[in-house]
């Protein structure tokens, strides 16, 4: 399978700390990608990195065959930040239709991303009056609307039920089945056995690259939230 | 094109969905102006006219300052503006978006503004009242310019209403209308020289005291349209897609 993305040495600094010591790794092209790891461990880093929103010391960043950050590539790929960042005077359908109109996507594109997410009865509600959960499905929404070749999202289960997250997970592997690359970001391990590849992180560092399967039978225990434990305990870098 | 277009719809959008402050912008320059009127009205030699002029100029440029240094602050701290620029929207269009929106409330303000102001004041307005909400309008734009930029120095909204009275209050001093121009200590009226609102107000009393338009009214609106383009060049600089 072809890469997506790849990232070469990658060195980030925030502040006076290294985040990102020199970080090597690769993203499958249409599959779901999960990027898990303790918080504070470099997920939200490494994906700003990827959408060209990050200042980087050193490294290579390739996302889609160009270098990350490239204009031609604002089209091709979609963020959603961990907070929900839409404009919470705005109604669901304006915000969407913002994002379209950027996109240079019509009216139609808007409302059928706002209706992806489940939020078609609550498309005339100001984003300021809906849950959290929903207003997580509102920046969703504005990212699919897009319909970017890679999609990027940074914690977009965080504080939904479990009903809607079943949901959204269904979603994520019917873009991946139509060709879009997903890489999601958790701090949630049992989430993680809903991706089809794991990019376990520590501490900035590449802990695991494998399948959800190949992670239990490393670990020897199908709970993945002990195999992570387990591999954090082995001490570092299995593969790199 | 596309980007300013689908921004200047989305500003106003979020405008109409806030009436309370629509209200106020629409109102406020209004009622203060009456105020004035009403504090001079019974005196033998009013300074009205020459004030009441001067605020037309004042009202819009405070009003949008503050408006837009908050309105781009909560981009920045909200992380909308991030998402934004991960799009293919430009930063020029996003602040030629943003001078478009408000200018065009600047518009609705300044033909309430003027209109209370001539009927019900009795301003005395020699030139055409057009080309007075026009000034005003570039008198906003300047303020919206200028919002853009002291919002990239804020880092909180307590920090961003206090970079009003630093961006305004000299301005509003040195502009002619406490003490006249001419009779400014040298430096101070060099300072005077270099700074945009001076040249709003004189535009506008130009067109306060002769019904031809003058070749110096222009030449004024001229320096402050220009300076708000400096202003938003200056704004884009600031706006940085890679940050730490």
């Amino acid at each position: 399978m072809d890469d997506a993305v790849t990232v070469r040495h990658l060195v980030v600094d925030r502040g006076h700390r290294r985040v990102l010591p020199g970080l090597s790794c690769a993203v499958p092209a249409g599959a779901v990608t999960g990027l898990l790891g303790p918080s504070g461990s470099g997920k939200t880093t490494l994906l700003r990195a990827l959408v060209g929103v990050q200042r980087v010391r050193s490294g290579e960043v390739t996302v889609l065959g160009e270098p990350a950050g490239s204009p031609g590539l604002r089209r091709r790929v979609g963020y959603v930040t961990q907070a929900p960042s839409v404009y919470p005077d705005l109604t669901v359908r304006e915000n969407a239709r913002h994002f379209a109109a950027l996109y240079g996507r019509g009216a139609r594109a808007a409302d059928d991303a706002v209706a992806t997410v489940g939020l078609a009865d609550a498309a005339g509600q100001l984003v300021a009056d809906l849950s959290g959960g929903q207003r997580g499905r509102a920046s969703l929404a504005c990212a699919l609307v897009g319909e970017p070749e890679l999609l990027v999202l940074d914690e977009p289960t965080v504080g939904l039920d479990p009903v809607l997250r079943v949901e959204l997970w269904d979603r994520f592997h019917a873009l991946a089945a139509a060709g879009t690359t997903l890489l999601v970001s958790s701090h949630v391990m049992d989430e993680a056995g809903r991706c089809d590849r794991l990019l376990l992180l520590r501490e900035g560092r590449l802990l695991a690259d494998l399948t959800p399967g190949e992670l239990r039978t490393d670990a020897g225990t199908a709970d993945l939230e002990e195999a992570f434990l387990s591999l954090v305990r082995r001490g570092e870098g299995v593969s790199a | 094109m596309n980007g300013t277009v689908a921004t200047t719809g989305r500003v106003l959008r979020q405008l109409r969905h806030d009436p309370r402050t629509l209200v106020l912008m629409l109102v406020v320059p209004s009622l203060l102006l009456g105020l004035l009127y009403l504090l001079w009205r019974d005196l033998p030699l009013s300074p009205f006219d020459g004030v009441g002029l001067t605020m037309l100029g004042v009202f819009p440029f405070v009003v949008m300052f503050l408006v837009t240094s908050i309105a781009m602050l909560r981009e920045r701290t909200s992380g909308t503006l991030e998402r934004l620029l991960t799009t293919p929207l430009s930063r020029g269009a996003l602040l030629a978006g943003y001078g478009t929106a408000f200018g065009l409330a600047a518009v609705a303000q300044a033909v309430v503004t003027v209109t209370v102001a001539t009927t019900l004041y009795d301003l005395d307005l020699r030139g055409p009242l057009a080309l007075v909400v026009l000034v005003a309008v570039a008198d906003a734009v300047l303020g919206v310019a200028l919002g853009l930029l002291a919002s990239a120095f804020a880092r909180s909204e307590f920090q961003a209403v206090q970079f009003m009275p630093v961006v305004v209050l000299p301005q509003f001093f040195l502009c002619g209308l406490l003490v006249p121009r001419e009779q400014m200590a040298g430096w101070l009226q060099a300072v005077s020289d270099v700074l945009p609102l001076t040249y709003a107000v004189e535009a506008l009393q130009e067109l306060g005291r002769s019904e031809t338009v003058t070749g110096r009214m222009w030449a004024d609106v001229a320096v402050v349209a220009g300076a708000a383009a400096l202003a938003l060049a200056l704004a884009a600089a600031t706006l940085r897609r890679r940050t730490s």
